[in-house]
This record gives structure tokens, sequence and C-alpha cells, in this order.
């Protein structure tokens, strides 16, 4: 029965990293660029709804659309600033521009919110489910967050398939060159990846503070890179990918927690994605891309 | 075609002529430096503040120098570095601590050490090398984030004790070493290495910037070097005129793997705690010293030695400001980035370096 | 191509000629700085003492920012508190407070930047990795160091170091003993943090202990700095090993997730933990009724009636936004009543040299005894504090008495 816990515990955990992780993806999939700063975005997504619900007494799923779109214009605003003037620049000085900006979001944070915990108010009212006597107790927020993880899932990909700007982005992540002269607007296809996925990482800072309720300028950090090891884990680009890498970690590093070592829950973790790249070097759903001479 | 080739042999020479001076004048500048703050040092002209800061800074120095091998001329992304300067960091201090007594000259003892961490680092390197190489691009600098977060984790549950029955070795707790009452744990876990000599100094860590940098400076210059750059530049190509990748990309991830183990002894010998935290050995300090190569200039070593300098002074010259250092310091960063690598700021340069040129004839 | 190599060669050569001027501006600045506060102190010294110049460090910034960030408040407002009396021998004290992000290396640092500000006594470094660093150097300089919070047992290890929170073996041994004395259970789980000094410090002292006591360690199960926000896997195994209490040496921010994440699971054990634990009521918007019956072993509660708490707690929150201070605080606000009372033993001067405070110093401390929030204070000569543990239950949403 305890097994069937840590698995839940995992699912639920690596739902969080999952939706984080499609942040991630998406944007690596059209801007080619590993935006350090997604965790940063989770984290001012929490703080938003922090001081909606806490400090102003707002409706909690108000909050959540106030924290949406407060990220999204922040995710557009570090787009349009910071990576934008560097597209066409080595990749690595953008990958160091997006280290400055996670730098500078960690510290107005502290300037703003002060380095204390702040404690917070799950936003999720669901009651928890009690299965066989007891014996088995899966918490709401567990299941609110894998349904919102599955629902955002479907969501991308409907809106990537079916509508026009969904397919610009597949064109502008397979070619910007020739996207651009089949009349894509480029830039605007890339501030849009921008939105959505800052959008995305608001919902992920609520279900993550949701569900491990404690606020602090840095707790974006360690999620966004977990969860940018998933993205890499399922393949990098692709949204399926970043769902199943996203729970697969979570089910791993909670599984070995409980049978191995909860010392070493994060070596084994990074173990387990070294050898799944050196099977499928582009991980478990990405495409492999043949070499041309 | 053979023409072709015979220009760029001769091409070739006429470079490496200026190749070598440019190397020269790397070197010269280290030194000029090196007596400037010895002069300072011996008329007492500089604080405390620096003085303190010198020994680190060599250390930032070699790392960024040793992790430009592998981005600039290798040309693959890694973002472990911190992994093998913990390794570098833990192994010497491991050996200086366990042989504090059996060895009484500080400087013989120093010199074993950093013979001990560059040994480890390299060994390490090759270990994580045969996998990592395998890879490309962003996926090789996850596997390469990964090892460093491993090697992190795994030194912080490493328990090591000495007592009359040899070395215990555990990884739970100091209980689980099953000492003798007069046994030493010599690792304590996350508690990691208390009391290491404090052998590092301005000068060693100064010969240790000369020799990293000449042995980078001559492994490039040389056939190795020549073929590691051509897989940087077109694998394909060079597989096809039968250079063996694995082998070259292998010695120049070693080489760097090691210097970085050196940098490692240079650190740990400098302070008498030594613990693997998220700040100092994490994927925090892999990323900063990739910041120092990229702001530095990929492959330009020189760039690298001055973007370790300015970066690692910034945040120390910024105390004035108290809370809003840090803040200040990501701005600066961000600023940098844009202004040095931007296209619009990159044709403004290159348009005022035309001007300059041409007042500066006209002045001729 | 060769252009834009020595046009951002230039680039680089100008940026490091500006940062050098811009160095050796700000280094003017802290000779002129330094010169200007050396004339006050002379004008002022005919008619007080001078000013007696001390210097604290501690993570400002950083995961650690909110203990580092305490101790500069507390040390602060004990400072003004201390000069508004009239100061310690007729000196008024000055403090500067650097940031060393709790990394050992910025520590050295920041203790350096403080010698060339004239610093004549050391308040610091607030965390266990930090203060050991930066004895080295205190020790070399024969600088007084009294560290707040720096719990593991190397922080005093050379004669000039004091501190004035218990050590963590201390703790450790302290909790076990209270544990089984009070027969508060028979099976006992452990979560710690083991990439934190302080948490497996006090865990091994405990483990050693518990089997001269009568419980049983059932599960110790750790986390680590990079995992510690999902501990269902933990606590999902102390259940199951059928504990019945559960030993968290830990800091609050952890222990809050702890709890919620207990309750969330259905599952309600004795909670035991030790001075880490305090603050866990003012974690801003936390359910307090989830630290229901929470026990703690604390020398300091911010909800004690005595007037020197009430007046500490009430002062500290009008200065600093209306926070609760925690441990940290009370530790650090004795610290500076602990320098004034052996400066005032002793007979400091403003004029005296780092090494003679430093001989004085630790001489008087062993003498003086401070009735300081955390309780009443003695030192012996090795740098450990003697004082009392109380330990705290919390009812109600406030400290109990046990």
């Amino acid at each position: 029965m305890s097994f069937i816990s840590y698995l839940v515990t995992g699912i639920s955990l690596g739902s969080v990293y999952a939706i984080i992780a499609l942040g991630y993806t998406m944007v690596y999939g059209i801007a080619k660029m590993l935006n350090f700063a997604h965790g940063d975005v989770i984290m001012i997504g929490g703080y938003v709804v922090f001081v909606a619900v806490s400090n102003l007494g707002i409706n909690p799923y108000v909050a959540i659309l106030i924290s949406m779109a407060v990220c999204t214009v922040l995710g557009v605003v570090v787009e349009k600033v910071a990576y934008k003037p560097l597209r066409n620049a080595s990749p690595l000085a953008v990958l160091i521009t997006a280290i400055g900006v996670s730098y500078l979001l960690q510290n107005v944070a502290l300037l703003i919110f002060g380095s204390d915990t702040k404690a917070f108010t799950s936003v999720v009212t669901m009651k928890n489910i009690t299965l066989f006597d007891g014996q088995l107790i899966i918490p709401g927020v567990a299941v609110v967050t894998v349904l919102a993880c599955i629902v955002i899932m479907i969501g991308l990909s409907l809106f990537i398939k079916k509508t026009k700007a969904g397919r610009a982005m597949v064109a502008v992540s397979e070619d910007k060159g020739a996207a651009q002269l089949m009349g894509i607007n480029v830039n605007g296809t890339i501030s849009l990846t921008f939105a959505i996925g800052s959008g995305l990482a608001a919902i992920a800072g609520v279900l993550l503070c949701s569900a491990y309720p404690s606020l602090t300028p840095y707790t974006g950090a360690m999620p966004g890179i977990k969860a940018f090891v998933a993205a890499v884990f399922g393949g990098i680009g692709s949204i399926p990918g970043a769902m199943i890498g996203g729970i697969l970690l979570g089910i791993i590093e909670n599984l070995s927690k409980a049978y191995i070592s909860s010392q070493m829950a994060d070596a084994i973790v990074f173990a387990v994605l070294i050898i799944v790249l050196l099977v499928r070097p582009t991980g478990i759903l990405g495409k492999n891309i043949q070499e041309k001479v | 075609m053979i023409m072709m080739s015979e220009q760029k042999k001769t091409k070739g020479k006429l470079k490496l002529n200026k190749v070598t001076k440019n190397d020269l004048i790397t070197y010269l500048m280290v030194v000029i430096a090196y007596v400037i703050v010895e002069i300072l040092l011996k008329t007492g002209n500089l604080s405390s503040l620096l003085q303190g800061l010198l020994v680190p800074l060599c250390t930032y120095v070699i790392l960024a120098v040793s992790l430009n091998l592998t981005v600039g001329i290798l040309g693959e992304l890694s973002l472990g570095h911190a992994g093998f300067m913990c390794i570098g960091a833990f192994s010497s201090a491991l050996f200086s601590l366990g042989l504090k007594d059996s060895i009484a000259n500080e400087g013989l003892r120093f010199f074993i050490a950093i013979l001990v961490a560059a040994a480890s680092a390299a060994l390490c390197g090759i270990l994580v090398g045969i996998p990592v190489l395998r890879l490309k691009g962003d996926y090789l600098a996850i596997v390469t984030l990964a090892f460093g977060e491993i090697i992190k984790n795994i030194i912080n549950a490493i328990y090591l004790g000495v007592d009359s029955h040899g070395i215990h070795i555990s990884m739970t707790d100091t209980m689980s070493l099953g000492l003798e009452p007069d046994g030493k744990v010599l690792i304590k876990g996350a508690q990691g290495i208390t009391g290491t000599p404090h052998d590092s100094n301005f000068t060693i860590g100064v010969v240790l910037i000369l020799l990293s940098l000449i042995i980078i400076n001559n492994l490039v210059h040389s056939r190795t070097g020549r073929a590691v750059m051509s897989i940087r530049d077109n694998r394909i190509a060079a597989e096809s005129v039968g250079i063996n990748i694995t082998k070259y990309k292998m010695i120049a991830f070693t080489i760097s793997a090691s210097l970085a183990g050196v940098a490692g002894a240079l650190y740990s010998h400098n302070l008498s705690t030594l613990t693997a935290l998220p700040k100092n050995f994490g994927y925090n300090m892999s990323i900063m010293i990739l910041v120092f190569v990229v702001l530095g200039g990929i492959g330009n070593m020189r760039g690298s030695v001055i973007a370790a300098v300015i970066l690692t002074l910034l945040p120390e010259l910024l105390r004035g400001l108290n809370n809003y250092r840090m803040l200040i310091y990501a701005i600066v960063l961000i600023a940098m980035m844009l202004f040095n690598w931007s296209p619009r700021t990159v044709a403004w340069k290159e348009k005022m370096a035309e001007k300059l040129k041409r007042t500066k004839k006209e002045e001729v | 191509m060769k252009m834009k190599k020595l046009v951002s060669l230039l680039m680089v050569a100008a940026l490091s000629a500006s940062m050098l001027t811009g160095c050796g501006s700000s280094n003017d600045a802290a000779g002129s700085s330094d010169a200007a506060t050396d004339t006050t102190a002379e004008g002022t010294e005919n008619a007080a003492g001078g000013t007696l110049k001390i210097g604290g460090i501690g993570p400002l910034t950083g995961a650690a920012a909110v203990y580092g960030t305490a101790v500069a408040n507390a040390a602060q407002l004990a400072v003004d508190e201390v000069n508004a009396a009239g100061g310690v021998n007729g000196m008024q004290l000055e403090l500067n407070f650097q940031d060393d992000e709790c990394d050992a290396e910025k520590s050295v640092n920041a203790y350096n930047t403080l010698k060339d500000w004239g610093m004549q006594m050391l308040v610091g470094s607030v965390t266990s990795g930090c203060s050991i660093a930066v004895s080295e150097y205190t020790k070399d300089d024969n600088m007084f160091q009294l560290t707040p919070s720096g719990s593991a047992v190397e922080c005093v290890q050379y004669d000039n170091a004091f501190r004035v929170c218990f050590s963590d073996p201390n703790q450790g041994l302290a909790s076990a003993q209270y544990i089984g004395e009070n027969n508060l259970a028979t099976k006992v789980a452990v979560i710690y943090d083991s990439s934190d000094i302080y948490s497996s410090g006090i865990y091994e002292k405990f483990a050693a202990e518990a089997a001269n006591q009568p419980f049983e360690i059932v599960s110790a199960e750790a986390f680590t700095a990079d995992n510690k926000t999902d501990f269902s896997v933990q606590l999902q195994k102390a259940k199951d090993a059928g504990a019945d209490l559960v030993f968290l040496p830990i800091y609050y921010t952890e222990a809050s997730l702890i709890l919620s994440q207990a309750d969330k699971m259905g599952y309600a054990p004795q909670f035991f933990g030790c001075d880490g634990l305090d603050g866990i009521l003012n974690v801003e918007n936390f359910d307090t009724s989830l630290a229901e019956n929470v026990m703690l072993l604390t020398p300091f509660a911010a909800d004690a009636t005595d007037d020197l708490t009430v007046n500490f707690v009430k002062n500290y929150k009008d200065k600093f936004n209306g926070e609760t201070p925690n441990q940290f605080a009370a530790d650090t606000y004795d610290a500076i009543y602990a320098i004034k009372a052996a400066a005032e033993k002793a007979g400091i001067t403003a004029d005296m040299s780092v090494s003679d405070i430093c001989e004085a110093m630790k001489a008087a401390m062993t003498e003086i005894t401070v009735n300081g929030l955390t309780g009443t204070i003695t030192w012996s000569a090795d740098g450990e504090p003697t004082k009392e543990p109380k330990a705290v239950k919390i009812v109600n949403g406030s400290y109990t008495a046990m």
C-alpha cells in the first residue's frame, strides 16, 4: 500500500515538473534557447497570487488570472528587452543573459518581499480522497495538479495543431528563415511563445505552492532545473515528451527516495537521465535529426 | 586545390607567429599584474579585501581558462565544470589533512596535493567523458550538469574516517563508520572537511595560472590542438580525414577537467572549511565560470582571464550598495552581455573603431 | 573579423580600465570615509570615549538570507539601544554588517572588507561553515569573535572565539535525554537535512545518545538542500515504521512544510524540534493550528511575558515592518549585550589595538553573566555558553512551558 502512496505523490510532484517543463520545451523548440529564468517566473507567479489572496483579499481564482496576466507581460517584456537583441548572437550569449535575468528576478523579489518564508494558502479546495479504510490517502491537490497537467497538455497540442498561430510556431521552430519567407511574423510568434510559456509558469507556480506551501525568492530555482531535466528527459521541443519526462522524473525521484536513499535521490535522478540519454541521445520522444555532410 | 592548401599553409604559418605573439602578451599581462600587486603588497597599499581576494582570483582565472578549453577550443558546452573543481578540492584537502603530520614541508605537501587534485579530476574527467562526449549540443550540456550535481550529491553523503585498522568509508553517517576510539573522521558528509592547512598563496596561484595558460596554448598550437579544433569546426570533415574523434575530444576534455581540479586544490587550501554546497560547487558555480568564458570571448584565453578578474571583483566592490548589490550585479551582467553580443552594438562598435582608425591615419 | 576581435579586446580593456579606476576610487572612498570616521572619532573622543567599531557577517542574499537578515536587524537594534543609553564606557558603538551569501569564501571577503573599515570586534558569522572559515583569520589577527548562531563544534575551536547559541552536539544530547526522561515515545523517527551542518550535527549526537535512552530510532530519513519541498516519502516511512514521535532537528522553513504535508496525509505523531524550529508560528500566513502540540527545546520564545522579551519583540516589530524576531535575532541581541558587559568589565577603550581588545575581552567573557533573551548566560574559556534550554509546547498557537 505504501508503494501506491509513493507512486501517487510521485505522479503529483511529476505533474508540477511537467507543467514547468512545458514552458521550457516550448521556448526551446522555437527560440532554441534554454530559458534559465523560467523557474523564477514561476516564483513571481506564486508571489502575485500570495499578495492578491493574503494581502488584498482577492478571490483565489481571480488571483490566478491576475498572476497569469502579470507573468505573461513579464515574459514578453523580458523577451523584448533581454533576448530579442541577441537573436542572431551565439546561443551561449543568450543562455548567459537568461541567467542574468534569473538573478535579477530573484533579487527584485528579495528586495520587495524580503527573505522570510511565506506560507502559501492552497487555492485548491478539493478534499483528500481516502481509499481502503484510510490506508491510502490521495491529497486533493495531487488530483487537481494531474488533471491540470493533462488539460494543459491537450489544450496546447490542439492549439499547435489546429490554429494558425500554433502552426506558425511549428514552422518557426523547423526553419526560421523559411517561415519568414512564407510570410510568418517570426518575432510575433516568438513573443507569443514566451507569453504562453510564462502564462503556464504562473499556473505552475500556483500549483507548486499549493502542493508545497512555502514561498521564498528562491522557490523557483530548483524546480526550474528539475523541470529542465524533465524536458530533456522527454525530448526537448516535444510537448507530450515534456509531460512524460516530468511525470517519470517525479516518480523516479520519489521511489528512489523511498527505496534506495533519501540523501542520494537527486544523484539517482540525474544518473537515470544520463542512462536514458545514452540509449536515446535525444530523449524519449525527441526527434532524431540525421546529420548531413 | 593543391595551390589553395599551399596558400593556407603559408597563411597558417604567418598566423602562428602572430598567435605566439598574442600568447606572449597574455603571459606578460599576468606577470605585470603580479609584479604590480606584489609592489602594492610590499608597500602596504593593498586593502585587506583585495589581499584576501588574490587567491580566489587565481582560482577563478584557472577555472575560466580551463573551461574555455572545453567550450572555446573543443566547442562543447559544459555545465558541470564545478564538479571537477569539487573533486580536486576534496581529494587534495583529504590528502593534505591525512598527511599533515607525515609530510612536514608545506611546499612539498602542497605540490603533491596539487598533483593529486589534477590526477583525480583527470580520472573523473575520463569517466565522465566516455559517456558524455558521445552526445551533442544541449544534450551534452545537460549531461555535464547532471554529472556535476551527482558529484556534489555523492560528496555530501560520504563519511570517511581513519583509525588503526585503516580507512573506513560510509554513505550514511559517522556512527556507521565503526571507528576505534582513537579514530579520526576526515570527511563528515555535509560538514565536509575542516582543518585543511592554509597552503595556497598568491605566488603559487600566479604560477599555476601561467602553467595552465602555457599548457592550453601549447595544446592549441600543437597537432593535437588543430585536430581538436577541426572536430569543433566540422566533425564529419575531420572524421573523413582520419582524425580519431573520440580520442581528441577526450584529450581536451580531460586536460580541462584536471586543470579545474588544480583550481579546486587552490580553493580548498585557501579556506579551512570545505563543504560541497549548491553555492560553491553546484550548477550555479559552473554557470558562473561559463559567464567568465562567454563574456571574455569564447576561445579567447586572455579574455577569460580578464573577465574572471572583473566579475569576481565586481560584487565585492559593490559592497557599498548593501541590499542593492546583487541586483546591480545582475543588471550589469545583462547589460554587458547585450553590449558585447548584440549585433546592433557590435556593428556600432565596428563603425566607431573604423572612425578611430581613420582619424588615427589622418593624424599620421 | 580581425577588426571585430580588436574592437572587442579594446572594449574589454576599456571595461577593465574603468573597473580598475572604479576599484581605485572605491578604495579611496573607503579610505576617505575611514579618515572621516577617524576624525569624528577623535573629535568626539574628548567629549565621550570615541566609537567602538563592531563588524557583522551573515547571509543577506541567497537561500539563507532569512537568518542573516534577522541577525543584522537585531544587531542594529541592540546597538542603537546601547548607544541611546549612553554607550559602552562612554563609547558609542558603530555597526557594519556585510553579506556573505552563506559561502565561506565570500565570508572571508566580508571579513577583509570589515578589517579595511577598521573593525575592532566581530559578531558573526551567522552560519557554521562561514564561521569556521572566518575564525581561521580572526585567530591570525587575534580579533575577538562572538558568533550568535554558529553552532558547529569547530566554530569556537580557537580561544578568541565565543558563541551565544548552543552547540549542535549539546542540542542533540539534550533532546534525546528530554525525550527519554519524560517517556515521550518508544519509537522515534528522525527527518534531518543531511546537507546542513547544523541539522546533521544534531542528528548524529541524538542518534548516538538514543542508544542510552529507553526509545528506539525506527526511521532516520534525510533530505538535501536541493530537495526540500517534498517530504511525503520521509513522512510515509515514519508512519509505516510506526513512529509515535518525529524528531525534527531542522529549521522552521522546512518544518512548516513537513507539518502541512503530514496533515494532508493524515499522520499526526508528536513532533519534537530544537531551536531551529523557533519562528514557525511567525511564518507569514502559516496556519498555526498545524503546529499545535509541537514540542521544542529553545532558549527563546517570542511570546514570553518577561519585560525584556516583550520590549525586544515590540521594538523589533516597530523597526522592521512588523516582522517577529526569531531565535537568531534573540541570540544576536544577547551577543551585543554580552559585548557591552565584557567591554565594560575589561575597561575597553576605542583607541586600544585589536589584539589588546581581544585579550581583554577573552578574560572578561568568562567573568560576566548576561541576563538575556535566551536565558541567564555565562561563558567558559573554551567559548561555550552555559544556559538552560527551555522545553516548550505549542498550545493554542503560542508557547507554553512544560
